[in-house]
């Protein structure tokens, strides 16, 4: 669809596809900064002066970086760190410390961490010692030597900002906050999280040291600039060695369809990323640009139902209980079953309307029964398994009525009476 | 010391060697010449004797307390064993912030001629653990290398303000060995409360004299003069101790008192404007002044009864308040003798003097020394008047008036919020507190060269003493008066003030700066340093951010003057008293509890620099910078003596610490934020902390905080509450207008903002919390966004109405409704589906599946493709992790609740906005 090689090349047809794909895997990896974050300028200039006055006037300062997942947080902070660490002056005055709450569970393992970073004295090589009680008294006491105009400022970045807000007594987020409202050694905390509930979290002494300064990151791209996008993600840079490449935007109505689809869907990045990743990945020496069918197939394989796909796996018997489950849950409304039941459904449906399919025995249905439970297609609600006979434990199913439906069409060669007992229950008499 | 240190672990046995001499008929103590010292088991006796240098059982046990010994007593049945010390320090007993004056690092073995009065040098005889040599070094001379580990080395004095050189004549060793003189005749009656100790020559001959106007009045009977201002300098003394602790007259309270009360510095002051007259009694030995000690202690006592209710105290107080330290706060004032050895000093300076005699204002050197030590304070313009004009009565108004001066600053200073400080500072300087606060440097100095005196003083000389130095007397008040020197002496003063402001001021900001010699071992905490250093604000905007940010230190707390007052008041007489005490202060958090609290501090350190107060320690605590609740006896610990131990260690030593009568103890007053945090199952921890400061030797002042006002009735339970006590105090939310008053205190003349812009900013927060932290930081961030609205930076204005508008948007709007209009169509289908769901169900709370039906039904309606469910699944998840839904486990795949974390109405009101 959009890029079309036209070759007036040196290079090989392989190579250059080689080139092309480093290139925009790079892109859609996150392994490089875009030039400019787009669509958030104001809270970039935000950011970059609250950092900038930390950095150059030793003000100390704390904001939060709020945003859905996958809408350029980290992406942001990390340009602005990097216009920031530019300026002559600063790159040797700051020291950033990254934590992430995903890494740094508890209090313990961030004070260890940040001491590390920090690279104070207590260190030895990379490890540090003494006890968490020592550590944080050590830490205290460095940030609290320091003064405005003389200490390096530090910048405590905390990704998952709200898992922090998890920790015992909050006493790191408490510490830290209390050093960037006392006068101490200048420290910049940086809070990024994608919980709108953050401060909810925070307890009151801890909430009342934060400047509740939070810099909200909603995009609100419309389908145009969606598109936009879209494009200016495939474009090759200008500087594209040897070869030309221009770009070409392919109006096919099903991609604008499969964008629109997926811009309805969500609008962040990171989705679209994996969608052209995905597309990018079939360019090869012999198929040299993405086609729309390349998109569509893609868009396919992001869209498609994970459980439609295991329930085509399955044997027919298992289908059968299936479907018995199905007209359980009708029938109950939405009760828990246990396998006695699915078995008399099922052994109904043997006895008055299957023409193709043969008894089981009861060994083998529990078999069955079994794998459905294994593959989490059915989940046990009481949690005490242990008491109660596999037979009469209770159960629910996992799957939605049009999701059964749908395997089932698609299901190869399924006997047609399956087929029509799964729209019609058998009904008693 | 390992010796004396295994020696611990032995039970040692003592036993009073030598003859017993009554030396006190009232209190039935004795002196005793000498002590044998024996460990259980062991053959070997160490004989103590007054003079040695003795290793004193301290908290250390590798370092104990050094002193010299300088008399022992005991009670009747023998059981009580005391003994009076001359105090040295190491320098680890010398406060943090005061190690850097040393200038140099330490000899490990080195001590210091300790000239505080704060602590008491009455010792229990069974703490002794041993002799130790210690040698004085002259102060040019290297010290010798460490080589003997059992000698000791003093090179310097310390007076809790300075390291000084130690005058040889201090040092010098008296012989151990001086054979105990005969019992003296006793005194008359009147005067038996001071007997004096018979133990040692220098003694006695200590006795007749020391102020050189009672001696001349010795000569001259007629001259009664001197006698009856002695007379109103003690009843002034009385009146004092009276007004400072109006307690009962219950004996041994009003003694105890008394020993306290010589501690507190407006006492102190006039404690010793009755030293200077008080040797007048302990002439008693000479016939001639028998007499007219009589006279003396009748027009005492007419006095005395006026104001307080026992005659024996004034008396007794009398004689007890000539010691120019601490001696006198033994309860049973037996101790007597430092005087002895400050009337010999005389001696030998008295040649000189006589030259002089004649020379009136003589200013030289040697003359101001005199004079000192005459008085034992430099020039107080109270003495002078008082003894110029005669009158019996103006010396008890001025004590009351001078002790309420200094509430009186107190007031002033908060009412003057702004130049805090320099205004205390003139007021001190100018008024006549001039007289409160003598040189210390010279009384000190001059106290200790009389001490060393006495001790190398033969009795021979003793009646020459007697005979000479009445003549100087007159003389030398004069030169007291004299404007030469009090000028100088101001000045002294005013400088010593101005050094006193800087360290009162920073010492909560950079209690950094300690170097902690004690533990090497350990890395030092630091930040590195900038290269480049920060730059200053530049614009007016810039300048009022720095101001406004809640960092910056104030000049002054407005709005708080009522509680700074309560809480100053509470400090500054436990530390007075040298009792213990407990406040909770409890308050929303941001109204400025810490802040008013270290305020305070501040104030009273600045009040103990200028020796108003005794000096006190600082300790703070936060129940939030520790990470359990145990760490607060390491922590406190640490910061009191510099050990690092476990927590169970430090919690008995603490123990110990704080319920033993330990010499050389200063009130310690204990800041603990956060209290709640502090608290455990069986709250050990909080109990602790209330219960020391109940105890009698404690001598701590514990300040809690925390957020809650009924956290002692909610959390605490019956014993740690009632420890608590009643003082409580609670900080009230600022309203708008202090709000105004604090942001316009911070700006100072800083024309940034409109004044409508301040209102509403301070009244919207108000209405909200009253937090000063978030009204600080709204104006903050106002400022901002008036400087980014202008092209440049330096043309920005003031702060106006829109700007405020912008930030207080930016902090107080709900995020939820932008972010619900700013999510992607299936994200916002899908609130939707949620909400018709539960309109369907009438609950707010349903499945997943439930609602993907609905959703399915809405985006046919919507004319959009459905999606599968494993994408209505990632829209769900996305929705959760917004916390726009709360969702249960997402193991619960389709049968996982789904909830609204936001109202309905907001979601209809931000969708609907959408569509329109």
């Amino acid at each position: 669809m959009s890029k079309r090689k036209v070759k007036e090349t040196h290079m090989p047809v392989g190579e250059c596809i080689s080139q092309v794909q480093m290139i925009l895997r790079e892109r859609f990896c996150h392994q490089r900064l875009p030039e400019k974050p787009v669509g958030m300028e104001s809270q970039h200039k935000h950011l970059l002066e609250l950092l900038r006055r930390t950095a150059v006037h030793g003000e100390s300062n704390s904001v939060l970086i709020v945003g859905p997942r996958g809408s350029g947080k980290t992406m942001l902070l990390n340009c602005v760190l990097r216009e920031l660490l530019e300026v002559k002056d600063v790159n040797k005055n700051v020291l950033p410390v990254h934590l992430n709450g995903l890494l740094q569970t508890d209090d313990r393992i961030a004070l260890k961490e940040i001491t590390r970073q920090l690279n104070l004295e207590n260190v030895v090589g990379d490890k540090v010692f003494g006890s968490f009680a020592e550590n944080l008294a050590f830490l205290l006491e460095a940030l609290k030597k320091g003064d405005r105009s003389s200490s390096r400022p530090v910048l405590f970045i905390l990704d998952e900002f709200d898992l922090f807000a998890h920790h015992k007594n909050q006493t790191l987020l408490y510490n830290l906050l209390d050093v960037s409202q006392s006068a101490q050694a200048p420290v910049a905390v940086i809070g990024l999280t994608c919980r709108l509930d953050v401060l909810e979290l925070l307890e009151k002494r801890v909430k009342s040291r934060f400047s509740h300064r939070q810099i909200h990151l909603l995009s609100s791209l419309s389908f145009i600039q969606y598109l936009d996008n879209v494009r200016s993600q495939l474009s090759l840079p200008q500087d594209f060695p040897d070869t030309n490449f221009y770009d070409e935007w392919n109006d096919d109505q099903s991609v604008v369809d499969v964008l629109q689809r997926h811009y309805n869907s969500s609008k962040d990045f990171r989705s679209l990323h994996l969608l052209l990743m995905l597309a990018l990945s079939r360019v090869s020496a012999s198929k040299p640009a993405i086609k729309p069918t390349d998109l569509l197939e893609a868009s396919r394989v992001c869209m498609v139902d994970s459980k439609a796909n295991i329930l085509h796996g399955l044997s027919i018997l298992e289908l059968c209980l299936i479907i018995a489950m199905k007209h359980l849950n009708d029938i109950y409304e939405g009760e828990p079953f246990n396998f006695q039941m699915v078995h008399n459904e099922f052994k109904k449906f043997l006895q008055r309307k299957s023409h193709s399919i043969h008894n089981f025995d009861k060994p083998v249905v529990i078999k069955a029964f079994e794998h459905l439970q294994q593959l989490e297609l059915i989940k046990s609600m009481d949690s005490s398994t242990a008491k109660i006979q596999k037979e009469y434990q209770l159960m629910k199913l996992l799957l939605d009525h049009s999701q059964i439906m749908e395997a089932l069409q698609k299901y190869p060669q399924c006997p047609t009476d399956v087929k029509q007992w799964a729209i019609v229950p058998v009904l008693e008499t | 010391m390992v010796r004396y240190f295994t020696r611990l672990r032995m039970r040692r046995i003592y036993k009073w060697g030598g003859r017993p001499y009554i030396f006190d008929r009232k209190l039935k103590s004795y002196g005793f010449e000498y002590l044998n010292m024996s460990v259980e088991g062991q053959e070997a006796v160490t004989t103590v004797t007054p003079g040695q240098y003795i290793l004193i059982e301290g908290n250390d046990d590798e370092y104990p307390f050094v002193a010299k010994l300088l008399k022992f007593f005991g009670d009747e049945s023998h059981k009580q064993k005391k003994a009076l010390v001359q105090w040295f320090l190491r320098l680890s007993e010398v406060p943090q912030n005061k190690k850097l004056l040393l200038g140099r690092s330490p000899h490990p073995q080195e001590i210091f001629y300790y000239l505080g009065r704060a602590c008491d040098n009455e010792i229990n005889a069974e703490s002794i653990l041993g002799t130790v040599d210690v040698q004085h070094v002259p102060e040019d001379t290297p010290f010798p290398e460490p080589g003997t580990k059992d000698t000791l080395y003093v090179k310097l004095s310390w007076d809790t303000k300075a390291f000084n050189v130690l005058d040889p004549v201090l040092m010098q060793d008296t012989p151990a060995s001086t054979p105990p003189k005969p019992a003296l005749p006793l005194f008359p009656p009147c005067a038996s409360p001071t007997a004096t100790p018979v133990s040692r020559g220098p003694v006695r001959r200590a006795l007749p004299t020391p102020d050189p106007t009672v001696m001349r009045r010795a000569g001259s009977v007629s001259d009664t003069r001197a006698t009856m201002s002695a007379g109103k300098r003690s009843t002034l003394e009385a009146e004092s101790i009276h007004s400072a602790s109006k307690l009962s007259a219950s004996k041994i309270l009003s003694a105890k008192r008394r020993g306290s009360a010589a501690d507190t510095p407006g006492v102190r002051k006039k404690l010793q404007l009755s030293i200077g007259a008080s040797p007048g009694k302990k002439m008693t030995r000479a016939d001639v002044l028998c007499e007219l000690l009589d006279e003396e202690m009748e027009s005492e006592k007419v006095i005395s009864l006026k104001l307080s209710s026992s005659v024996s105290h004034s008396l007794q107080h009398g004689c007890s308040l000539s010691p120019m330290r601490s001696g006198c706060k033994t309860p049973n004032g037996q101790r007597r003798f430092p005087w002895k050895l400050s009337s010999i000093s005389l001696d030998r300076l008295s040649p000189t003097a006589l030259g002089e005699q004649d020379l009136s204002r003589a200013t030289t050197p040697s003359r101001r020394k005199e004079s000192a030590m005459a008085i034992r304070k430099p020039a107080l313009g109270v003495l002078a008047e008082e003894d110029s004009e005669d009158s019996p009565m103006q010396p008890i108004a001025l004590t009351p008036r001078s002790k309420r001066k200094s509430a009186q600053l107190v007031s002033l200073r908060i009412r003057k919020q702004l130049n805090l400080l320099d205004n205390t500072q003139e007021l001190i300087s100018d008024g006549d507190d001039d007289c409160f606060v003598p040189s210390k440097k010279d009384l000190q100095s001059s106290s200790d060269e009389e001490k060393t005196d006495s001790e190398e003083e033969t009795r021979g000389r003793n009646c020459k003493t007697s005979v000479r130095t009445p003549c100087k007397t007159p003389s030398k008040k004069k030169d007291l008066q004299s404007s030469s020197d009090s000028e100088e002496e101001t000045m002294v003063r005013k400088t010593r003030g101005r050094n006193g402001k800087a360290s009162a001021r920073t010492p909560c900001k950079t209690p950094s700066k300690k170097v902690t010699p004690s533990t090497p071992r350990h890395a030092t905490p630091s930040i590195p340093s900038r290269t480049v250093p920060a730059r200053q604000p530049g614009n007016i905007l810039e300048e009022a951010r720095a101001r406004l940010h809640v960092s910056s230190v104030p000049e002054s707390l407005p709005c708080r003057e009522q509680e700074f007052q309560d809480i100053y008041n509470f400090v500054e007489s436990k530390v007075m008293d040298g009792t213990g005490g407990c406040m909770y202060i409890s308050g929303v958090p941001g109204t400025g509890k810490t802040a008013t609290i270290h305020e305070v501090i501040r104030c009273l350190q600045h009040a103990s620099d200028m020796d108003e107060i005794p000096t006190f320690r600082f300790i703070e605590i936060n129940g939030m910078k520790m990470t359990d609740p145990h760490q607060a006896y390491v922590q406190i610990l640490q910061k009191l003596t510099d050990q690092k131990v476990t927590a169970d260690h430090a919690a008995a030593l603490l123990e110990k610490r704080f319920s033993n009568p330990a010499p050389k103890k200063e009130t310690t007053v204990l800041l603990v934020d956060e209290l709640d945090l502090l608290w455990t199952r069986k709250q050990n921890v909080m109990y602790n902390l209330f219960d020391w400061p109940t105890r009698r030797h404690a001598r701590l002042v514990v300040l809690t905080i925390a957020n809650t006002m009924d956290l002692p009735e909610r959390i605490m339970i019956n014993r740690v509450a009632s420890r608590l006590g009643l003082t409580r105090m609670s900080f009230q939310p600022y309203s708008f207008k202090q709000l105004q008053q604090i942001i316009t205190s911070r700006l100072n003349k800083v024309k940034a903002f409109e004044e409508d812009a301040l209102q509403l900013v301070s009244r919207k927060v108000a209405a909200l919390s009253g937090d000063a932290r978030r009204c600080l930081d709204i104006c903050r961030r106002a400022t901002e966004i008036c400087e980014h609205s202008t092209s440049h930076p330096s043309s920005a204005g003031l702060v106006r109405m829109n700007h405020v508008m912008e930030a207080l948007d930016e902090m107080f709007s709900s995020s939820y409704i932008t972010a619900i209009r700013c999510a992607s169509l299936q994200e916002q289908l899908f609130l939707r589906a949620v909400i018709a769901e539960f309109r369907r169900l009438g609950l707010e709370e349903a499945t997943f599946q439930q609602v993907f039906v609905q959703h399915r039904a809405l985006s046919r309606v919507e004319g959009l493709q459905p999606i599968s469910v494993s994408e209505g699944l990632a829209v769900c998840q996305r929705l959760g992790a917004c916390r726009l839904l709360l969702l249960e486990a997402s193991r619960l795949d389709m049968l996982q609740r789904v909830r609204l974390n936001v109202s309905q109405d907001d979601v209809l009101y931000a969708l609907k906005a959408v569509r329109d």
